[in-house]
């Protein structure tokens, strides 16, 4: 069953002069994330992905369309009936948003309070969300007295105080360097497979969808534009901006300017083969190459891997006589898709 | 010299009811700064409880009353200080009305001084329920308290100087001693005693103000 769920959902803000126009922020999303996903929503900026998770604990309110979070319509819910649902939602930010004025452990408290646990309870669960964030030592320090990494690991400690079942993740990882990114996405990794938490991630970056997600959403003023398993999108993306996307951390195919360098630098025919799970068999591809005496040479591409399943595209320099490689080509088309660039 | 030592009883009554009063309209009038300057912050445009309409008349009071002077505003607030104390002059007169005047410009300080709370810490606290109510008391306040103090301790030095222009109105205190003992009977040397002791004082607020804001910020 689904846990949130996004019927027909739209974001309109109102003009902000007497002349000015109306925003459109979210236009007519309709989205399910089932029970357990991680569920990456990826768009440039600007593309209403920050809106869109803000209005799954409601942050901010839809102007059209139900927002279906655990059962529960929200968007027909009064903000103070809001605050019940919010403790079954955790969110954790770009900028950490942690109190300053408290010390790590009344952060990690906070929600607690808010909820009324007893003291001696929070104390518990403060002491045992620390030492799963592994910031058991840094109990009393202050949060300008961490490093990006480590306030952030306290912002996920705070999120799950409660014990959610959803987290929202709205561009966590985007103020930190790469290292301290991979440590993050390891955490939720393990949030969602120790606790079984279903994590909504925003973000710009497909490195972060590639290590995590197991669905993706890809948005576009204010529309999902593409959605499905990350396996799918990365590996046969439909939409430009997805292939944008996936681009930037697949090398696939090469773009013209890219060719043009391949080919003033390799003689003979370039091909560009697609290979996609085990359903292609690099062994027999290239088994029909060099049985029919093609020589062949990989100029561009890379195989990459996605959850265990491996995908990716591969450019070759093939020379030998033309009826040769043309019989061999009508081969391998039995076997995979082969794209020949002249 | 002579003259001020024999107004050395005096010069301390003086300085006494300077205390008094300072005292009183710093709660009074930091208590209604912090009323409006949080009615200012919380009824903007984009915060928890937007009101343009209350948001409008709140920012207008202010502006209107803010830029009147104070000698003046003395004057004018006199009826309204009568209907509230039952005197038109005296201390109690004189409080009230240096704590309404106090309240405005201290609801500016409060007002910026809380704009400087990231809004993310609030939509954290909104994200895991909390409501307006707590959102004040356990984000907005805490987390503005340094700056906070270091309004308090300004505004405590304009209250020094509007309490020494009450003098003028028939309120005690240490202007209405310079002013009686010291300018008025050719005494400059009364009238610097008098200077002399509010600079004490004032040094003296603003050293533990900021000693106090440094622990908030604990820096």
């Amino acid at each position: 069953m689904a846990v949130v769920s996004l019927r027909n959902v739209g974001k309109v803000y109102p003009p902000q002069t007497k002349d000015g126009a109306s925003v459109t922020a979210i236009d007519d999303v309709s989205l399910d994330v089932e029970a357990g996903d991680i569920y990456g929503i990826i768009g440039y900026s600007g593309a209403g992905k920050s809106t869109l998770v803000r209005l799954v604990n409601a942050l901010e309110r839809s102007t059209s369309g139900e927002i279906w979070v655990n059962g529960q319509n929200i968007a027909a819910l009064r903000e103070r009936e809001l605050r019940q649902v919010r403790l079954g939602i955790g969110m954790i930010f770009q900028q950490f948003n942690l109190l300053g004025s408290r010390t790590v452990a009344r952060n990690v408290a906070y929600p607690l309070e808010v909820a009324g646990y007893p003291k001696e309870q929070r104390t518990a669960r403060v002491a045992e969300l620390l030492d799963f964030v592994g910031l058991a030592d840094k109990a009393g320090a202050f949060p300008d007295q961490l490093s990006g990494g480590q306030k952030q690991r306290v912002g996920i400690a705070r999120a799950l105080a409660t014990q959610p079942s959803i987290l929202l993740a709205d561009e966590a990882t985007s103020a930190l360097d790469p290292e301290t990114t991979h440590e993050v996405l390891a955490l939720l990794k393990r949030v969602n497979a120790e606790f079984g938490v279903t994590i909504i991630v925003i973000t710009h970056e497909m490195d972060v969808i590639q290590t995590l997600a197991t669905k993706v959403a890809v948005m576009d003023q204010g529309r999902v534009i593409e959605r499905g398993p990350v396996f799918d999108v990365f590996s046969n993306p439909q939409a430009a901006a997805s292939a944008r996307f996936v681009s930037t951390v697949v090398k696939g195919v090469p773009s013209p300017d890219e060719l043009a360098v391949l080919r003033a630098r390799h003689a003979g025919r370039i091909v560009t083969l697609a290979f996609r799970d085990s359903a292609v068999d690099q062994k027999a591809v290239f088994g029909e190459l060099s049985g029919a005496g093609v020589a062949f040479e990989v100029v561009y591409g890379g195989i990459n891997e996605i959850q265990g399943r491996p995908f990716g595209h591969l450019t070759l320099a093939l020379t030998g006589a033309d009826p040769v490689i043309d019989t061999v080509l009508a081969h391998i088309r039995t076997l995979t898709t082969v794209t020949e660039v002249r | 010299m002579d003259a001020l030592i024999d107004l050395l009883p005096e010069l301390w009554t003086a300085t006494y009811e300077t205390l008094y009063i300072v005292a009183l309209t710093l709660f009074f009038g930091g208590l209604g700064g912090l009323l409006v300057g949080l009615g200012l912050y919380l009824t903007r445009a984009g915060s928890i409880l937007e009101n343009k309409p209350l948001f409008f008349v709140l920012n207008l009071l202010v502006n209107f009353i803010r830029p009147i002077p104070f000698i003046i505003f003395l004057a004018a607030a006199q009826p309204l200080a009568r209907a509230v104390t039952g005197s038109g002059i005296g201390n109690n007169a004189i409080i009230f009305t240096i704590a309404l005047a106090a309240s405005f410009a201290m609801a500016r300080i409060v007002e910026q001084n809380l704009l400087t709370v990231t809004p993310g810490v609030i939509d954290a606290a909104r994200s895991v329920g909390a409501g307006p109510i707590r959102i004040i008391f356990t984000v907005l306040l805490p987390e503005a308290l340094g700056p906070l103090i270091l309004g308090y301790t300004f505004i405590f030095v304009a209250l020094v100087d509007m309490s020494a222009v009450a003098g003028y109105v028939g309120g005690g205190g240490l202007g209405n001693f310079a002013l009686l003992y010291g300018y008025r009977q050719y005494e400059p040397v009364v009238t610097w005693a008098a200077v002399l002791i509010i600079i004490v004082l004032v040094q003296f607020v603003q050293f533990f103000g900021n000693y106090l804001a440094r622990r908030a910020l604990r820096r």
